[in-house]
């Protein structure tokens, strides 16, 4: 290792770090101001790549290179207001991961408009004019772009700053992120801040996209994972600062351009591949600064819970309810008779249970705990994994290994929660999928025993259980047992303790409940119930791959829970049964799935900003003359 | 600009009465909080609105500026119906709020927060000018902030917070302010302060709605007051009249 060598990697985190900063630090400027977490902020980023193609392809002949290329951003402008001014504000009053919901699938709709107007193929772009060669440092030779967006980072931070401390926008801006209610109560109209916010943090993330046209190929799978990047970065340096995202996307890319550079690293007998941590370095990162820093390097703690939607009790089951589970139930049960002629119906069913106990497990989190976790597939995957490797590996008979997987991963979400319950919000949810995405890279990388990106094959049930319809008979059992117990334990005293506790942590302190305890056992649950999901997955589908535990599960987790609605405990099956009973059916009848996937998720919130379950609960009153609607 | 699609034109009101609130609801959630409040405020009256905790004086003033996420009833002022306007277009329409927990911009500069409150001058239906304020003005009003118009608010002593806050209400040029609970947890002199801004305000044509547990203070600066409990108005008087009348005082202030 060379210190050229270092300090051309060194460079090149710079440049990383100013590609960052522009996507982060819209997201951070939304989210400060909006409260909205905006998942489709790197769908964004990807359409200023591709739009910057199209233009310079087509315009950089008649009005220059430079012209066409940034014209990207105000275009992405304007699309991001019509965006929030169409959409995203028939939702600022929804519970706020309704509105995830939304920007997530509008990720989906952009994502195959895209498709349809490129193509499925990269694009790469010309080199910029005059900077398309090559610098020489010590002997090295760096990419003269590269200067150019390490220059532009600083740049953008410094425009950024006076916009926002120096002129009235600014003032309002600031104002707003602090208290948006009492701006408004002081004549500042929200729907036209919000808008311009929207429209300058949407114009930043095109740009951004559109200063790496000369740099990489513009590709379809850089919506999510730009976003990913972003997310850590904007939390890292703390929600809603911009200073805070910049030197956030600093210590990010320098990390990351280290590690590549040490390369690997020998000590102590040990060869430790440091380069095949760029993976999940970033999350490293941020698990470590938000253990030590709960609200990230220049973040504030939320002013209070003022704006929180009050939740309604949960209802015991009465006669009617539990009547009906037992039909549902017994008709599931016959399904294997009924479908005899339809093998398909089967195999189908037993993904929705595992969809349907997998969800079942997130909502006991989500809901009556509290706490938010976005990488919930991380349970799923261990108990799959640690099932299939118990069996491959160790040898272990299918049964045992079945009940071994929610062990697995009930001990993951015991390390995780321990730290998990310490934070709350936007912070905890980070953290979880910080912890998932760990989990994934790891998993990813070490071929040797997790059989790495190709996963792991023949991981089949024993033999009297080989036969789909027995198959179907277990999980059919395992996902009604766990759903019921699920139910036990939130009307048991622990599980009240976990509701108060979600609705006032202090008065819950005061009466003698460790909350933190409460929550963390929570946890250990809701971790161990996903594992009895993954587990059935695993020999289920015979092979396993690191996807069981990647973020797209824990996005569709999100979306069935959400979908069926939080505040009620059928919600979540409802959902789940609807949701990939919907992929399913969608994915097979055209290449558009996403879209179509996209536009029923747009149109289910805004039709059930409550959820569907939460929206047929709210009738039922209506109906019965109860006071309705709840609060917002 | 002021105003907007929500004001519909009411039945013109007689001039000296700024508002006329009429049969005002209003739900926390599934609960109801107000039951029909009526009342009225003409220009350049200080009234103040009584009642124990829990009455449902600062509801009644949320309510006015729209900041409850239900209600209903008609709410009058200036000859425009507010009932469905959203607390921006309220606020535009020259209704001042100034909350009970202050809720300033720590973040930002004194300065600044009375930057984010800055509306256009107003004029009365009749043409003449309105109260206006700038910072020097307010300055004069309130010596301690015009002492550190840099400094971050959030560095500033409760009292200092808490005149913050209506400087920042009254940048907005408003006819009527509602206050809530303004000798609510401030130190004796600051209580003092607070009655001589109140009349100072008076003095200027600026009216006033406030909510006060405090007979005392409330004697001082008002003109006339209204009682609640339950969310419901149970007497009226002129304040010298209340003031004296013990079984009113029994009955619906002591506690």
């Amino acid at each position: 290792m060379t210190p050229s060598a270092v300090l051309v990697q060194l460079l090149n985190g710079l440049a990383s770090a100013s590609s960052l900063f522009f996507v982060a630090a819209g997201l951070s400027l939304i989210f400060g101001v909006t409260r909205i977490i905006n998942f489709a902020h790197g769908s964004f980023y990807m359409l200023g790549l591709y739009l910057a193609y199209s233009l310079v392809d087509r315009f950089s002949a008649h009005i220059g290179f430079w012209p066409a290329l940034l014209l990207a951003g105000p275009m992405l402008g304007l699309l991001g207001a019509l965006v929030e001014a169409l959409l995203l504000r028939r939702v600022y009053h929804a519970p706020e991961l309704l509105q995830l919901l939304a920007t997530f699938a509008l990720v989906l709709v952009i994502k195959d408009a895209t498709l349809w107007c490129w193509g499925a193929e990269d694009l790469l772009g010309p080199r910029a004019p005059g900077l398309g060669g090559a610098i020489d440092l010590l002997g090295r030779r760096f990419p003269a772009y590269d200067l150019l967006l390490i220059a532009l980072g600083p740049v953008l931070l410094g425009l950024l700053t006076l916009l926002l401390r120096r002129t009235r926008w600014g003032t309002l801006v600031r104002a707003a992120t602090q208290d948006r209610e009492m701006a408004g109560a002081l004549g500042v109209n929200q729907a036209w801040l919000f808008t311009s916010v929207f429209a300058l943090g949407t114009m930043l993330a095109g740009l951004g996209g559109a200063l790496q046209l000369p740099r990489e190929p513009a590709s379809l799978s850089l919506d999510l994972s730009s976003v990913g990047d972003a997310f850590v970065v904007v939390v890292v340096g703390g929600l809603g600062s911009v200073p805070g995202a910049f030197l956030a996307a600093l210590l990010i890319s320098e990390v990351k351009a280290l590690c590549v550079a040490l390369g690997t690293l020998h000590g102590f007998g040990l060869a430790l591949p440091v380069s095949k941590l760029t993976l999940v370095a970033e999350f490293l990162v941020m698990a470590v600064v938000l253990v030590a820093r709960p609200w990230g390097l220049m973040g504030k703690a939320p002013s209070s819970s003022r704006h929180r939607a009050l939740e309604a009790p949960l209802q015991p089951s009465g006669p009617g309810l539990r009547a009906s589970a037992v039909v549902v139930f017994l008709l599931l049960a016959s399904l294997p008779w009924l479908s005899a002629g339809a093998p398909y119906v089967t195999v189908l069913a037993v993904d929705l249970l595992v969809a349907a106990l997998f969800a079942a497990s997130l909502h006991f989190i989500m809901g009556p705990a509290g706490l938010h976790s976005f990488g919930h597939a991380a349970y799923f995957g261990l108990g799959a994994y640690g099932a299939a490797l118990l069996v491959l590996k160790a040898g272990w008979p299918m049964e045992a290994a079945l009940v071994a997987a929610p062990l697995a991963a009930a001990l993951g979400a015991m390390l995780l929660g321990w730290f998990a319950v310490r934070l709350s919000g936007v912070y905890l949810a980070m953290l979880t999928l910080a912890f998932a995405q760990i989990v994934w890279g790891i998993t990813f990388q070490w071929d040797g025993f997790t059989g790495g990106s190709n996963g792991l094959t023949g991981v089949w049930p024993a033999a009297w259980l080989a036969d789909k319809q027995v198959y179907f008979l277990l999980t059919l059992s395992a996902a009604a047992g766990g759903a019921w117990g699920l139910r036990r334990v939130l009307f048991s005293p622990f599980g009240y303790a976990m509701r108060a506790g979600r609705d006032s942590a202090l008065r819950c302190e005061a009466i003698g409940i460790n909350v933190l305890r409460v929550q963390w056992l929570a946890f250990v649950i809701a971790g161990g119930v996903a594992g009895i999901a993954g587990g059935l997955f695993a020999f289920s589908k015979g092979s396993i791959s690191p996807d069981v535990m990647g973020v797209g599960r824990s996005v569709d987790a999100l979306v069935m829970v959400l979908l069926g609605g939080v505040q009620t405990l059928s919600g979540p099956l409802v959902g789940a049964v609807v949701f990939t009973w919907l992929q399913d059916t969608v994915a097979r009848s055209t290449d558009y799935w996403r879209a179509l996937l996209g536009g029923v998720i747009l149109l289910l919130v805004l039709a059930f900003p409550m959820g569907m379950v939460g929206f047929l609960r709210d009738a039922v009153w209506q109906l019965r003359g109860r006071p309705g609607g709840g609060a917002r | 600009m002021s105003g907007g699609a929500c004001a519909t034109v009411a039945a013109p009101l007689p001039a000296e009465v700024l508002l006329e609130v009429r049969a005002l609801d209003a739900w926390y959630g599934l609960a109801q909080i107000l039951r029909g409040v009526s009342l009225e405020v003409r220009r350049g009256e200080v009234v103040a609105l009584m009642g124990r905790n829990g009455a449902g004086k600062s509801t009644t003033l949320k309510a006015l500026m729209g900041l409850v996420a239900r209600r209903s009833g008609a709410v009058h002022f200036q000859g425009r119906d507010l009932s469905r306007c959203a607390p921006y277009q309220i606020a535009r329409a020259g209704l001042g709020y100034v909350p009970e927990e202050r809720r300033i911009f720590s973040d930002l500069t004194v300065l600044e927060n009375l930057e984010v409150g800055r509306q256009p001058s107003r004029t009365w239906a009749d043409g003449s000018a309105a109260p206006a304020w700038v910072p020097e003005a307010l300055f004069a009003l309130f010596p301690n902030l015009g002492e550190r118009p840099g400094r971050a608010a959030g560095l500033l002593s409760g009292g200092e917070q808490q005149m913050l806050t209506v400087a920042r209400t009254l940048m907005g040029n408003p006819y009527l302010v509602l206050l809530d609970e303004p000798s609510e947890g401030v130190a004796p002199i600051v209580v003092e302060q607070m009655v001589h801004m109140i009349l100072a305000l008076k003095a200027q044509g600026v009216s006033i709605l406030l909510s006060e547990q405090n007979m005392h203070f409330a004697h001082l600066v008002s003109d006339r007051a209204y009682v609640l409990e339950k969310g419901q108005i149970r007497h009226q008087a002129a304040m010298a009249d209340l003031a004296t009348d013990e079984s009113i005082r029994r009955a619906y202030l002591s506690v």
